[in-house]
């Protein structure tokens, strides 16, 4: 448990390094990898329990849009102030869309909480306040009265990804061996068995949508303060879709998974992008289909082989 | 009173094409247990398929009421072949998953189709209004409606009604309805599942590009329409209940009524009007309307 | 004496089906109460109402003289009764020392703690022991889809065990298990029984372990009790012989009884 805690932290310092000496458009790409990790991960507790959520965007766009709006509105650009503010809200929805939620599974559960993200979608859509389906752009952050310019202008972000992801990462590490964690299994295995050895399955279900909603809260936030822009694209369900889609890649049975999956998504993205801009959405299809048929448990599934000293 | 009047109109309009997608989404879910995102790509293509067709056939100055024909003939073309390929060159594979994986594998062929869709229309948007002009317009108290969007509500009734006699008073229907129903005890009885499987996704495929088709002259043809509207097609299933063509019915209607009076009365609540409708469904029949619930025993 | 659970006028439907039409049953401290019955005669449907995963469509159930009609599953475990499952009711892909661990995880804390480990030496050794005392130590690491038939029995049994339950109701402990070892399970289950000092009431099809453990025998029929009394008495009833056994049985119960 100290060797993973240490482990992690290592990683997040060795990354801030890194940090430093990354080009512009790196330092972007991996901070918006970041965020969508730290979403994917929320994810990632409620996959475990056999819940898909198709609309982790409702809180991705709405963390962004708190940081955006209470940054206009209070006039403040402290970063540290704004996530949390992002956290809060986030968690005070799912709090009663949970309610409602936690009554659903399979493809209800995935569906229903699609449909919770695109009314933000068809509200923010028509919402001229904030620039209707343009969004609006977002003020740079300030941590501790001091905002980067020039070359390191991205670092503050960059630097406050790593650091959710090293307090999300350890956090995560941690539940999935907790008895909460084992319980996400229960539930995804046997609800009947769950109850009847006293434990509510709504109950935990709930909490991880709240733990999910905050996680994918902040990533948005970090998202708004790192892009800059924030639109309502990000509670449409494609995006909802990508987070999915991410968690897969890099697969559910470690907390590495969500952020080796954002990561792989982003360059494979850009790069797909880049190279054929007509067929890049072609290039993750595919990707997902041989993902789907030859690597069901992600990515991250290789990673263990190896290190476990099984053959590939 | 002309409100009323407008307001239902537009909803049952609307209500119709919803139906013819979401009619195809319903059946392909009900015998194949697959919730198929890629139905908004068969959408899709129906309406480029659609517009291209109509624009080559008049563009070589024959009779304009044969692009009524062009429609159907590129729904049914597109819709056979796309369903084909995918049935027999991809699903087959991945029967007997998970509800929630075949949602993701069908994901990845709507990402697939999406730049398919690009490769061979570009992406500018294409016109086919001829169709659309052609049948004039009608006067009713006082308010001017399409009668192409009349006759889409009459092309819709048929289809349903078509859907119906074929399930109801057919035997290949009712063999089909012994799927939907138990699946496993319908393969111990001896029908061939897979060759139903394939029948019913070709069906189910040309549907979606039969809503593509006969929507394509309404509106500007071009990326994203697929979407935008599986998502729809979505909520409709769902409030009527998953596997249900009847449910999809009382669903469009519901979807389409809702909708117009939001249009109607308050534009800024279009999309949130047909989620809300679909939440408070789901609040109190968590399985949809017509859904047939089953308890799990123990 | 005062009752541990009783039921009155008991009655469940589904639909038009009638599951149980009228079930009176009681159960005194420190009783072994076999139950028979055909297919659907409704004792899976009786467990299921005491337990409260089924609400009865009328009826009373009192449990030590108090209502527990309404309560649900948790409810009625954590009052003091516990069930085992016809088909074993486990997390099937999950090892055996998991599903034990998840046990004690719920079994331990009223609201599940986020961050502490759960795998703990000393939760370990703890299943451990459970493990040990069903005799089933040496199936620990393996996933319970690879286990035998009277393990997953043993182990949904175990897990129903560990709140020390007054009343433990067991839905057909020995279905699917090899018949020579029917009676190996139900020793080791009778001992954890007896340590415990449980009540128990067990549905069972097979007559010679009817014979064996119980000492009192309840005969289903139709969503009714049917008769209820001493096993040889329940056994030489004709209306049993004739709608539950079959006439054709030909064990002697006296011999048996005594041979237990
Ligand atoms: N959830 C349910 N939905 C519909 N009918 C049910 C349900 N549970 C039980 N039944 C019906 O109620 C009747 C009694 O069933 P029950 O499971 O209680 O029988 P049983 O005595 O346990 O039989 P068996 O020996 O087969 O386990 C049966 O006809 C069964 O089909
Ligand atoms: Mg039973």
């Amino acid at each position: 448990m100290k060797y993973a805690t240490t482990m992690i932290v290592g990683a997040g310092i060795a990354l801030l390094a890194a940090g430093l000496f990354m080009p512009g458009w790196l330092t972007f790409l991996l901070t918006l990898a970041f965020a969508k990790g730290l979403v994917v991960m929320g994810l990632l507790l409620l996959m475990r329990a056999g819940l898909v959520s198709f609309g982790q965007g409702l809180y991705y766009c709405l963390g962004a849009y708190c940081v955006g709006i209470a940054g206009d509105y209070f006039e403040t650009q402290n970063a540290l102030l704004l996530l949390l503010l992002a956290i809060v809200v986030c968690v005070a929805l799912a709090a009663v869309i949970g309610l409602l939620l936690c009554r659903y599974r399979d493809i209800f559960f995935a569906m229903f909480s699609m449909a919770f993200s695109m009314i933000l979608y068809g509200v923010l859509v028509k919402s001229s306040a904030f620039g209707s389906s343009d969004g609006f752009n977002v003020k740079p952050p300030l941590l501790f009265g001091w905002t980067p310019t020039g070359e390191s202008g991205p670092f503050l972000a960059y630097g406050l990804a790593v650091v959710a992801l090293v307090g999300v990462g350890i956090f995560v590490w941690r539940y999935l061996r907790s008895p909460m964690g084992y319980a996400g299994e229960a539930v995804r295995e046997n609800e009947i068995r769950v109850e009847y050895l006293g434990a509510s399955v709504r109950r935990i279900i709930y909490t991880k949508y709240l733990l999910a909603a905050a996680m994918a809260g902040l990533g948005g936030g970090i998202t708004a303060l790192a892009a800059g822009h924030i639109d309502p694209e990000m509670a449409y369900w494609t995006t909802s879709g990508e987070f999915v889609f991410i968690a897969l890649m890099g697969g559910v049975g470690h907390a590495a998974g969500p952020v080796i999956g954002a990561v792989l998504f982003e360059l494979l993205r850009t790069y797909a992008f880049q190279i054929s801009p007509y067929t890049w959405q072609m290039i993750l299809g595919i990707a997902l289909l041989v993902i789907i048929l030859y690597l069901p448990k992600g990515v991250w599934s290789l990673v263990e082989r190896v290190t476990k000293g099984k053959p590939l | 009173m002309k409100l009323v009047i407008a307001m239902l109109m537009d909803g049952v309009i609307y209500a119709s094409w919803l139906f013819v997608i979401a009619a195809g989404l319903t059946l392909i879910y009900g015998v194949m247990r697959i919730l198929n995102m890629a139905h908004g790509s068969f959408y899709a293509i129906g309406a480029y398929g659609g517009a291209s067709l109509v624009g080559f056939y008049l563009a070589g100055g024959y009779p304009p009421w044969g692009a009524y024909f062009m429609l159907l003939g590129a729904a049914l073309i597109g819709g056979t072949v796309v369903g084909l390929l995918i049935e027999r060159g991809l699903l087959r594979m991945m029967y007997g998953r998970d509800e929630v994986v075949m949602i993701l594998v069908t994901y990845a062929i709507l990402l697939i189709l999406e730049d398919v869709i690009k490769l061979i229309w570009g992406v500018d948007a294409y016109f086919a209004y001829q169709p659309y002009t052609l049948l004039g317009r009608t006067k009713l108290a006082g308010l001017s409606f399409a009668n192409y969007d009349i006759l889409l509500i009459f092309v819709s009734a048929l289809i349903c009604f078509v859907l119906w006699w074929g399930l109801n008073r057919t035997r290949k229907g009712k063999l089909l309805q012994a799927v939907i129903h138990d699946r496993d005890t319908a393969a111990f009885l001896g029908i061939n599942v897979t060759r139903m499987f394939t029948v019913t996704f070709v069906i189910g495929a040309v549907l979606g590009a039969l809503a593509g088709a006969l929507t394509a002259p309404g509106i500007s043809v071009m990326p994203g329409i697929g979407v935008e509207v599986i998502i729809l097609a979505f909520a409709v299933v769902v409030i009527g209940g998953l596997g249900s063509v009847g449910g999809a019915l009382l669903g469009a209607l519901i979807v389409g009524l809702a909708r117009s009076a939001a249009v109607h009365l308050y534009p800024d609540a279009e999309l949130f009007v047909i989620y809300g409708v679909m939440g408070l469904v789901l609040a109190f029949r968590p399985q949809g309307l017509f859904a047939i619930a089953t308890a799990r025993k123990i | 004496m005062n009752a541990l659970l009783e039921t009155r006028s008991l009655a469940r439907n589904f639909g038009a089906v009638t599951a149980a039409a009228d079930i009176d049953v009681t159960i005194n401290a420190g009783e072994i109460v076999g139950v028979i019955g055909s297919n659907g005669a409704g004792k899976t449907t009786f467990i299921n109402m005491v337990t409260g995963y089924l609400a009865p469509s009328s009826g009373e159930i009192l449990f030590k003289g108090k209502s527990i009609v309404g309560k649900n599953p948790r409810q009625v475990m954590r009052a003091g009764i516990c069930r085992s499952f016809q088909v074993a009711q486990l997390f099937p892909e999950l090892t055996v020392l998991d599903n034990v661990l998840i046990a004690y995880g719920i079994m331990k804390h009223k609201i599940l703690p986020l961050m502490s480990p759960l795998a703990t030496k000393a939760n370990i050794q703890q299943a451990e022991q459970l493990l040990e005392e069903y005799g089933i130590t040496s199936y620990m690491a393996e996933t319970v889809v690879t286990l035998p038939q009277g393990v997953r029995k043993l182990l949904d049994i175990a897990l129903a065990m560990l709140r020390k339950p007054e009343i433990l109701l067991l839905d057909e402990p020995t279905s699917g298990v090899a018949i020579d070892d029917k009676f190996e399970l139900m020793d080791t289950v009778m001992r954890a029984v007896r340590k415990s000092g449980a009540a128990v009431l067990f549905v069972e099809h097979d007559m010679e372990v009817i014979a064996r453990y119980s000492t009192r025998l309840i005969a289903f029929y139709d969503g009714r009790v049917l008769a209820d009394g001493a096993v040889s008495e329940v056994m030489g009833d004709e209306k049993v012989k004739e709608l539950v056994t079959g006439h054709h049985l030909d064990i002697d119960y006296e011999r048996e009884v005594e041979h237990a």
